[in-house]
């Protein structure tokens, strides 16, 4: 289901448009805009609340460049299928907004265009300025084929007041402490309640843990699963302690039904969770309990620790007919006036450092350690199969803590799951490498 | 013109669609399912790969399948039954003389049929929530502990079959209760006459005429059944611990989530085979029945 929003756009009479228009090409000096403004009407994709504002985002934009923008909104339960399926029916549009864990995807079916040369050419997007991990997500073998337009991370979410209650008075800022907390924290709440919440449905928070460690979750060149590496081992086995000793339920979001609610009424204490929850706590949670929760960075092994480099890019297709106004829209989007705007409106977290010194980011407090643990984040293995091995991931483990399977045959059992789902790569980079012998 | 080639001028039209829309497309996937079609065949054709009955036998391996057929047995011979049960009983009872408001409770028990399964299932996932859940309250009641219905793996496809069994009863309700309707009076009379109390009744007169309406109802409700898949999308997503991934489930993720279209089709052949098995016993019990 695509709902269609026609942006707004200045002139609302389009053949009022096109003899403006004309009466430009007219005057030779124009011609360089004409060419563009023949073909100037480029199709976004944009997903949930994205999708809602990304008309508002650009009203600005298309009246100073007379470029027209067509904001198609996707939801995004629904968005994996419709780029696969745009891609097999040659219906892709020119730009799109993109979760970066798919973009390894779409770079193997070969639906994006390399966007290095235009990142190096340009005045407005400044890699540097951008968080190292989450720029990386967008390079797929040394080429870049995205520009990050908003970051997504996973961190603490804690209660202060029950944490205080039981003793501590600030965050866990390693892995022994933090046990610590969750042992002292689940002893004054009481049986019937937990120190923290790791939904059995998402896979994210265990995987935050595995890339604190130092070997890479898939080996040779993405070929085989490394899940029996001393690192995956030492996070799984932090991760289990957390269910065996009761301080975690074993329990689905599924089954918490309104996390927020249970977050405010003490059911746990720490949450591992993502940017959009500020608003929602801010949201939904009492006046009374506001001061009592607060983020922190996600804790490591023997300090603060890495986490998820996630988010969406704006990609352009290679199939666009329309590359270059594409690519200017790109670059509007990226400047931190659009970052703001875009933060302002569905507070969503910048990419690029800079929009950081801005006043409402700088000074909201629940903000601040995702400022923080952005400059330790790490991109997931980027191989297309990634999502799927990862799914694996969170089913081999809910079957260990709902008994099933025994906690030192998870790895095997992983490494076996993903050295199947990764035989068609094994095979393909293979016979790449066959004829680069050869040939 | 001779008239048999005027009567295939008639039906082209239909045939053609059907080849078009149906025979196509089934061949397609058929040819489809021999082979490794996947993003990157999607990509360039010169990644497919031919692999024969690799699929197949790699999904006979996978002890996911067997687990999806296995929840999805489980949800067919548990459910098809209490469904015709129960529609059976509503129609009785709405075929009584002694009910009053037919009109009503026919409205009303036909009403889960026609809403839309999504908004239904909000409405459910609060009815059988573990703390808050009415159904629990109730159970509450006789003493019973709360059940973690959508979270405890044991649980979860009974939950799946009470929603399920709510949902859709009241479609075969209807067409029993029309079939209520055709039988003739006399034979209730004669039967009244004979000294045949009312369970005598429904033995030997009202089922042996419903029989025929019956069968039809069991093989449309069986073949709904074998395809289950939007009750637990929606209610679920194949959790707690994949107990309620069902076969067509299973080719969705396949085919859509993962894009694995050789090993979804091949996934949809063998449901394929197996409910025309099936269709063909209760067909073939049914002949037998008759003829004894």
């Amino acid at each position: 289901m695509r709902v269609r929003v026609r942006a707004f756009h200045p002139f609302p009479d389009p053949q009022r448009r096109t003899l403006l228009r004309a009466a430009a090409c007219a005057v030779p000096a124009l011609t360089a805009s004409c060419s563009r403004g023949r073909d100037a009407t480029v199709r976004l994709w944009a997903m949930g609340r994205e999708g809602e504002v990304a008309g508002e985002l650009l009203q600005e934009f298309e009246r100073s460049s007379g470029i027209h923008v067509r904001v198609e909104q996707l939801p995004w339960s629904a968005a994996h299928e419709k780029l696969l399926t745009a891609f097999a029916g040659d219906t892709t549009p020119d730009l799109c907004q993109l979760g970066n864990t798919w973009l390894p995807e779409l770079v193997a079916l070969g639906a994006l265009e390399m966007l290095g040369a235009r990142v190096r050419a340009s005045r407005v997007v400044d890699a540097h300025d951008y968080f190292s991990g989450i720029w990386e997500t967008n390079t797929v073998e040394g080429d870049l084929y995205g520009v990050p337009w908003y970051i997504d991370t996973r961190l603490l979410f804690y209660r202060r007041d029950l944490l205080a209650r039981a003793g501590f008075q600030a965050p866990p800022p390693n892995w022994g402490e933090w046990l610590q907390m969750l042992a002292a924290v689940k002893q004054s709440v009481g049986p019937d309640r937990y120190a923290i919440l790791l939904p059995l449905n998402e896979f994210e928070p265990l995987l935050a843990l595995a890339l604190q460690q130092d070997e890479p979750l898939l080996r040779d060149g993405g070929r085989w699963g490394n899940f029996r590496s001393d690192g995956f081992r030492r996070a799984l086995r932090f991760y289990l302690s957390m269910f065996e000793r009761g301080f975690a339920p074993p329990a689905t979001n599924n089954e918490i039904a309104n996390v927020w609610n249970e977050f405010g009424r003490g059911y746990f204490s720490f949450y591992i969770s993502g940017p959009w929850n500020i608003g929602e706590f801010k949201r939904r949670l009492p006046p009374e309990l506001q001061d009592a929760w607060m983020t922190a960075p996600l804790p490591g092994p023997h300090g603060p620790g890495a986490s998820i480099a996630g988010g969406s890019s704006l990609v352009v297709f290679r199939r666009s007919r329309n590359k270059d106004a594409a690519w200017r829209v790109v670059e509007y989007l990226g400047q931190p006036a659009a970052q703001r705007r875009l933060h302002a409106l569905t507070g969503n977290l910048p990419p690029r450092r800079s929009t950081w010194n801005d006043p409402a980011l700088a000074g909201d407090i629940h903000a601040r350690a995702f400022f923080d643990q952005l400059e330790r984040v790490r991109p997931a293995p980027q191989v297309p199969e990634w999502e799927r091995i990862a799914n694996e991931m969170r089913l081999v483990v809910e079957r260990v803590v709902d008994g099933e399977l025994a906690a030192d045959r998870a790895p095997a059992e992983l490494d076996a799951r993903a050295d199947r789902i990764l035989e068609k790569r094994r095979w393909m980079l293979d016979r790449a490498q066959e004829r680069m012998k050869t040939g | 013109m001779k008239r048999s080639h005027a009567g295939w001028i008639f039906v082209a039209p239909a045939l053609a669609a059907i080849a078009v829309f149906f025979v196509v497309p089934v061949v397609g996937a058929l040819a489809m399912s021999f082979t490794d079609f996947d993003i990157y065949a999607l990509a360039d054709l010169r990644n497919l790969r031919f692999v024969g009955f690799d699929n197949y036998v790699n999904l006979l391996q996978t002890p996911l399948f067997w687990q999806a057929l296995l929840n999805t047995l489980y949800f067919v011979l548990v459910g098809v039954p209490l469904s015709i049960v129960a529609s059976l009983g509503a129609a009785l009872l709405l075929h009584s003389r002694l009910t009053r408001f037919k009109a009503f409770y026919r409205t009303a028990l036909f009403a889960p049929v026609v809403t839309t399964l999504v908004a239904v299932a909000v409405v459910w996932r609060y009815l059988l929530h573990a703390r808050y859940g009415l159904l629990n309250y109730a159970l509450g009641a006789f003493g019973i502990a709360p059940i973690d219905w959508l979270g405890d793996p044991h649980w979860a496809m009974p939950a799946i079959i009470l929603l399920s069994v709510w949902k859709n009863f009241g479609y075969n309700m209807i067409i029993l209760l029309a079939a209520l309707q055709a039988v003739p009076t006399e034979l209730y009379e004669a039967a009244r006459i004979d000294g045949a109390n009312a369970w005598r009744q429904l033995r030997d007169v009202t089922l042996p005429a419903l029989a025929p309406v019956l069968l039809m109802v069991s093989i449309l409700t069986m073949a709904g059944h074998f395809q289950l898949f939007a009750e637990p999308y929606v209610m679920t997503q194949g959790g707690p611990a994949q107990r309620t991934i069902t076969v067509l489930y299973l080719m969705y993720e396949e085919g859509f989530k993962w894009w694995s279209l050789g090993s979804a089709s091949s996934v949809a052949f063998i449901l394929f085979v197996l409910m025309f098995a099936v269709t063909l016993l209760q067909l073939r019990l049914a002949r037998d029945t008759e003829a004894a």
